[in-house]
This record gives C-alpha cells, sequence and structure tokens, in this order.
C-alpha cells in the first residue's frame, strides 16, 4: 500500500509544486538582485540603529 | 525639528525578565528530575503527578514557553521601545500581555501535572488554553504593531522583522495545530487523524522550534549583539538574506520528523530537501553574527554578555549543522527514536536559547537599575559551568543514542535479533547518569546567576521609565528610485502579510495534497474503530504521556520488522485522533504489543504496571500503581463516542447510548481472565481499560488478506 498511488488521483498536485517553485524562486532572485545591487553604504545608517547612544 | 522627550517602560521589561529567571529554574529542575528517573525510576515517587509522563511535558513547556518565551518578551519589549524610538504602544496591553502569559504557563503547569494533555509534543495543553494563548498572542501583536506604526524611526531595523515573523508564524502554527473538538471541560481530541494529525503536529512541531525557539532569538541577537560589542553587526546584506531565506525553507522542513514513518514519500523527500538547504541560511547568520565579533575579540575575553553570546551562536551554528545530516535518510535511520535526538536538542535548548537568554539578563538588567553587574566573576564562572554542563550533557547522549541505535539493528550469523530490547537500554544506563551531571552543572551556574542578578538588582536603583529623545517621523511624499525592499522595510503590515505568505507557502503545499489524499485512501477494511473501553484505555494511555518513551511506529528496516511486526501502513491510523507514533523509544516500540507476534497475557500487563521490574527485569519504567486503583469514569463515554462520531469515525448512529454497555461486557471479560491468573480486580478499574488498549494494538492488520506474489 504506498500512498503515492493515492496521490496521482489528486487532480492539480503538479501545478502547485511548479507555482511555489515560481513564486518563491522569483521572489528570491529579486532579493538577491535587490541587496547585491545595493550600495554597502546605504546599508550602513540602518546597521547602525541599534548604536544609537541614546538607546 | 522640534524633539521629542518620551520615555520608555522598563517595568514591563523588568517583569518578564524575573519570569524568564523564575521558570527557568523551575523549567531546569523539572527536567532535572525527570532525567534522573530514567535511571532511577523510584525518583517518580510512584505519585501520577510527578511520573515521567506528565513531567517531561512539563519541563519541555516550561523551558519553551516560560523560559524562552519570556525572556523573547523581556529582550523584545526592552530593544522594539528603543529601535522604534518610542515608548509601547499601551502599558495595559503590556501587563494584560504580562499576566495573561503568566496565568496561561500557571494553567499549564497544573493541568500537565493532572495529565490533562492533548497528547502532541509541546502542543499538550487543553483547549481553552489553546484559546486563552491565541488571545493573549493577539494582545501581543496589537501592543507590538500598535508601536511599530508609532515609531520615530524611518526603517525598520533587522530585528523587528524577526519579531513580525514570529508572531505571524507562531499565530499560524498555533491555529492550525490546536484544532481539537472538545469532549469535556479540559478533555478534547485533534481534529487530524493519523498520517495527517503526525504532518501537522511535526509542521507545528518542527517550527515551533523554527518561530518561537529561533527566530525571535535571531532578532535578539542582532540588536544586542551589536550592542554589547558596540559594534554594528557585520552584513547588513547578510541579515536581510537570512532573514527572507531562513523563514521561507524552515516551514517546509517539518516532515523530516517522521522519515520511514507511514508518511507520504514525497513530503519525506520535500521535508529532506528543505532541511539540507537550511544550512545556508542558519550558517549565514551564524557568520554573521560570530563575524560581528571581528576585531573585538579580545572584549569576548573580558565581557561575560560576549562569552555566552559566542558560545550561543556556536551552538546555533552547531544544531543548524546537525538539523540538516539529522534529515538525512540514512543518518535518521541511527538517530531516531534514540537519544541523540535528545542531546540534539539541548544543544540548542542550552547552548543557543539558554545562553542568549543569560546574556541579555546580564546586559538589561544592569542597564535598567543604572548600575553594572554585581559580580563579573561569578558571571564567569556560571559561564563555564553552564558550557562545560553542556558538554558533559550532551556527549554522552550523543554516545547512547549511536551505541542503542547500533545494537537494536544488529543481528547474529544465524538470522537473529542479537539483543533484546532491554539489554539496549540497561547498557547505556551509565550515559544517563552523566547526562544528569551535566545538567546539574548547568542548573547550578543557572543559580549563580540568579544570587548576582539578586546582588546587581541590591546595589542599583531601578529606573522604571527611561528617558529619550528623538524627532518624530515625517511622511515622505516620493519613494522614486528605491527598491521595493526597501519600501517593504519601511511598512509593518506590508512586511507582515509578505512573511505570512511565504511561510504560509511551505504548510499549503505539505498539507493539501495529504488532506485530499484522505479522501482518496481506501482505509483498511480490516481498521476498525476502537472499542469504547479501547478508547478510555487509549485516553488513559495518552493522559500518562506513554508516548513520550513508546513509539507506535515500526519503520520498514529488517531489525524492526523481526522485533515488532510488519512495518506500519498509513490506513492504521486512521481512527487515531490524536496520533500516538512518538519521537522517542525509551522503551519498546508498542504499534503492535497486541498482535499475535508479541501478544502477553493480561495478567502480564497487570502485573507490569504495577511493577514493571516484576515482569522485565532491569527495566526503567516507572510504577503506574494508581492505575490499578482508580475507577475508570465511563460518565464521558458517551460524549466520547458522540466527538469521535463527529470527526468521522463510524460508530452506528445512537451508539454513544449504548457504548458503556459493550465497555462494560469487554472489562467483564478482562477481568475474567486475569482471576484465572489469580489476580482479583473489580471490572471498572482504569488498569482494565489499558490493558483493552494495549492488547488492541496491531490486532486489526492481521486479518488484512497479505498480498499475492505473482511470477511472470
Amino acid at each position: 500500500m504506498k500512498f503515492i498511488n493515492y496521490l496521482e488521483k489528486v487532480s492539480g498536485v503538479d501545478f502547485m509544486g511548479l507555482l511555489s517553485l515560481t513564486i518563491c524562486f522569483m521572489f528570491f532572485a529579486g532579493m538577491l538582485i535587490w541587496v547585491l545591487k545595493t550600495k554597502k553604504s546605504d546599508f550602513k545608517e540602518v546597521s547602525q540603529m541599534p548604536l544609537d547612544q541614546s538607546n | 525639528m522640534q524633539v521629542e522627550k518620551f520615555y520608555y517602560d522598563n517595568k514591563i521589561v523588568r517583569a518578564f525578565g524575573l519570569a524568564t529567571i523564575l521558570f527557568g529554574v523551575v523549567g531546569m529542575l523539572a527536567g532535572l528530575w525527570a532525567a534522573i528517573q530514567i535511571y532511577y525510576p523510584a525518583a517518580s515517587l510512584n505519585l501520577a503527578a510527578t511520573t515521567f509522563g506528565r513531567l517531561r511535558p512539563l519541563h519541555t513547556n516550561a523551558i519553551i514557553f516560560a523560559f524562552v518565551g519570556n525572556a523573547s518578551f523581556a529582550g523584545i519589549y526592552y530593544s522594539l521601545q528603543r529601535l522604534c524610538k518610542a515608548r509601547m504602544y499601551s502599558d495595559k496591553l503590556s501587563w494584560v500581555h504580562f499576566w495573561g502569559w503568566q496565568a496561561i504557563i500557571a494553567a499549564a503547569a497544573i493541568t500537565l501535572l493532572m495529565g490533562k494533555t492533548t497528547g502532541k509534543e509541546y502542543a499538550e495543553l487543553e483547549w481553552p488554553i489553546d484559546i486563552a494563548i491565541t488571545l493573549v498572542w493577539v494582545v501581543f501583536g496589537i501592543n507590538m504593531f500598535g508601536t511599530i506604526l508609532k515609531r520615530r524611526e524611518k526603517h525598520l531595523y533587522v530585528a523587528i522583522w524577526f519579531y513580525i515573523a514570529t508572531w505571524v508564524t507562531v499565530a499560524m502554527l498555533h491555529i492550525v495545530n490546536s484544532i481539537e473538538i472538545p469532549v469535556s471541560a479540559l478533555k478534547s481530541y485533534s481534529w487530524y487523524a493519523g498520517v495527517q494529525d503526525a504532518l501537522v503536529q511535526w509542521w507545528y512541531g518542527h517550527n515551533a522550534v523554527a518561530f518561537f525557539l529561533t527566530t525571535p532569538v535571531l532578532g535578539l541577537m542582532y540588536y544586542f549583539l551589536p550592542k554589547a560589542a558596540n559594534r554594528p553587526v557585520y552584513s547588513y546584506r547578510l541579515s536581510i538574506i537570512h532573514f527572507w531565506a531562513l523563514i521561507f525553507i524552515y516551514i517546509w522542513a517539518g516532515p523530516h520528523h517522521l522519515l520511514y514513518t507511514a508518511l507520504p514519500d514525497w513530503a519525506q523527500s520535500l521535508g529532506v530537501v528543505f532541511s539540507i538547504m537550511l544550512i545556508a541560511p542558519s550558517w549565514g547568520g551564524m557568520l554573521n553574527g560570530l563575524f560581528t565579533l571581528r576585531g573585538a575579540w579580545d572584549k569576548v575575553r573580558e565581557d561575560p554578555v560576549l562569552k555566552f553570546m559566542v558560545v550561543a551562536i556556536t551552538c546555533y551554528g552547531m544544531s543548524t549543522f546537525e538539523g540538516p545530516m539529522l534529515s538525512l535518510k540514512n543518518v535518521n535511520a541511527i538517530s531516531h527514536f534514540s537519544d541523540w535526538t535528545i542531546a540534539h536538542v539541548h544543544i540548542g535548548g542550552l547552548g543557543w536559547n539558554g545562553f542568549l537568554a543569560f546574556a541579555i539578563l546580564y546586559y538589561m538588567i544592569p542597564k535598567m537599575w543604572g548600575t553594572t553587574l554585581y559580580s563579573k566573576k561569578l558571571a564567569t564562572n556560571h559561564f563555564w559551568l553552564g558550557t562545560i554542563g553542556i558538554i558533559i550533557y550532551a556527549v554522552p547522549l550523543y554516545w547512547a543514542g549511536f551505541e542503542q541505535s547500533i545494537m537494536w539493528k544488529q543481528f547474529t550469523p544465524e538470522g537473529q535479533l542479537k539483543f533484546d530490547f532491554m539489554q539496549t537500554v540497561t547498557n547505556i544506563k551509565p550515559m544517563y547518569w552523566a547526562r544528569s551531571i551535566g545538567g546539574t552543572l548547568y542548573l547550578t551556574g543557572a543559580l549563580i546567576m540568579v544570587y548576582n542578578i539578586w546582588k546587581t538588582i541590591a546595589k542599583g536603583r531601578f529606573i522604571p521609565n527611561e528617558e529619550a529623545e528623538a524627532a518624530p517621523l515625517v511622511k515622505e511624499t516620493s519613494h522614486k528610485k528605491e527598491y521595493w525592499h526597501r519600501v517593504i522595510e519601511r511598512k509593518p503590515v506590508t512586511m507582515l502579510v509578505l512573511s505570512l505568505i511565504v511561510v504560509a507557502i511551505g504548510g499549503l503545499v505539505q498539507m493539501i495534497p495529504t488532506f485530499l489524499v484522505k479522501s482518496n485512501v481506501p482505509t483498511l477494511a480490516s481498521v476498525k474503530p476502537y472499542t469504547p473501553l479501547e478508547l478510555q484505555g487509549r485516553d488513559i494511555y495518552i493522559r500518562e504521556g506513554c508516548y513520550l518513551c513508546h513509539s507506535q511506529m515500526i519503520r520498514p528496516f529488517r531489525d524492526e520488522v523481526a522485533r515488532y511486526g510488519d512495518y506500519s501502513k498509513a490506513g492504521e491510523f486512521v481512527y487515531d485522533h490524536p496520533f500516538q507514533w512518538g519521537s522517542k523509544r525509551t522503551g519498546p516500540d508498542l504499534a503492535r504489543e497486541g498482535s499475535d507476534k508479541n501478544r502477553r497475557p493480561d495478567s502480564w500487563h497487570y502485573n507490569h504496571m504495577y511493577d514493571p521490574t516484576s515482569t522485565s527485569p532491569g527495566s526503567i519504567m516507572p510504577r503506574y500503581i494508581w492505575l490499578l486503583k482508580n475507577k475508570l469514569d465511563t460518565s464521558s463515554t458517551p460524549a466520547k463516542i458522540r466527538a469521535m462520531r463527529t470527526l468521522g469515525v463510524p460508530y452506528p448512529k445512537g451508539y454513544d447510548q449504548i457504548a458503556n454497555a459493550d465497555l462494560m461486557k469487554q472489562a467483564n471479560q478482562i477481568a475474567a481472565s486475569l482471576k484465572k491468573d489469580q489476580i482479583e480486580t473489580a471490572p471498572n478499574k482504569e488498569i482494565i481499560a489499558l490493558i483493552a488498549y494495549l492488547q488492541r494494538l496491531g490486532r486489526d492488520i492481521q486479518a488484512e488478506p497479505k498480498p499475492v506474489a505473482i511470477n511472470k
């Protein structure tokens, strides 16, 4: 008795996998492109936030 | 621009901080007590409330939700205000959150010791407490988002992203896994059964580690580490990648807790693949933390806060390397159900969570009392006791896990199992002693911290409201030329929604097909619902936490099939609300306990429950004397049958009204069989129900026609 046999009867399972892969790939690709393109100096200000003396 | 003056609320941080210390000590004591019971069962005092099966959930819940939970809240309330340059949105909500959470902890402690449990690890709390958790969590969310919305800083620092992801994901996990049908005020059945229940439970269980024990603590790391080292995080760029990759990948990894089980193969494979991928973001985060200290290692020598952080982050790196390794099926075949898992968890728990909690306490408390730490030397002693404690705790358990697992799998040249189960247990007892010594050292360190903090508080003066100044946030009209992520960083609600989408995808892709499958699974014709007596017995099995030491899942390995019987099939569990597959085999598997191969007389079970060593010399199982005395509560039978019917268990209509008659009939039969073996007992005792349940395990499938091999 293998579960995979029953899965074959569920329509659209392949589609779900492909869709989520596509969404995630695009999201991560977008994020990576942005992160790598952004200049280091842009991050400097934000990364200093915990060190603000008044905190 | 006009600078505004405002005050940070330190009182709420103090409250959560002190609660952290209190429950840390309580949780560790419970853990130590449970650890001692494993080699010295009499330490249970032969009382129901203090026996391992009830103490262990108390330990895990206290450490996860009371110790780490309160520590995270303390750190979040401290850092969120300062990163947002704003006082918490509402003091009232802060206190509702605090007292609500402590009330939940108190209710958890009482109900768990009473044996009120759903039987799902780390989600043991019964339905009214589940509802309370949801409400308090919403209060926390409103307070957190309210603060973020009224902030005086344009950008949301990366720590806050981790807090947001924590909030949204824990909400989702808790609600989905806690769907249950109440039977009485403190008893419910999981909505899901068998395979589905297992999948949902470990999706929850794994992500409780991810989003309750990891993401909030990473947020704390990103705030307190730069603070303590007085330098910005090594790479902010890396922290962004760390965040998105971590929350996305983590959510998929749950099925690695169910490798080689009856869970569908594709779901197991998904779990493995994503677990391996998890190394990347986890180690990205760890390296980001450790590299933050580059050029500042001299400070580590001086500052106990940094010492604790370095070991915490190192332990994070170790567990997040080990986790993916344990997810490989060939490694998991050895590690699963053994003490290896316990060792792994405690590298994370004692090292990562415990040490980071200690670090932030040592950081925040002197600051909030406007003083310095009473004794750096004592803190350093705490550090070393803790570190050595972790090693002495973990190394023997790795050894025990590996050795026992290898022994389970050994065959003689004649093809017989080389060791019986008891031999594999008595062999590792010394490792259990060593483990509790490690735990004692760790606890001693924590007690030193209590003293040190006590003295620090005594010499300082508490600053309830800390003054701060900042310019209000002005709304910018143009965001031109800005990248989308930069925009998201300013928008907490967008962040919340995006995080939810990212984490929901993993859960949905794994669950929907598994649920759809339900309608397609031809239940094994031979598998029938439990009889009313067996159902009551099963509830006793759950109440006493038997699943914490006994699995009900025979994996398709030669040794397991030889030892316990045919491997477990998905269709066998369709009436199991909740599933009881277990995650540890301190005792043997029970999935086929009642089958012809393993069946023992009723009197054996009776004697075994009264004194396990009488039937199994060398046994480390506690005595369950009260089961022989307690009268079975049959008044709950109709409600239980009705609840099961609602969940789709095919009891005939109106069966709830006559179920107790069947129950008594079966109980009388068992009492009669005991009498034959010179055991006089009334049929209305709890032990009778438990025997009925144990004798049922693995019987149905025997009636299933054997597949016939066809020679072509």
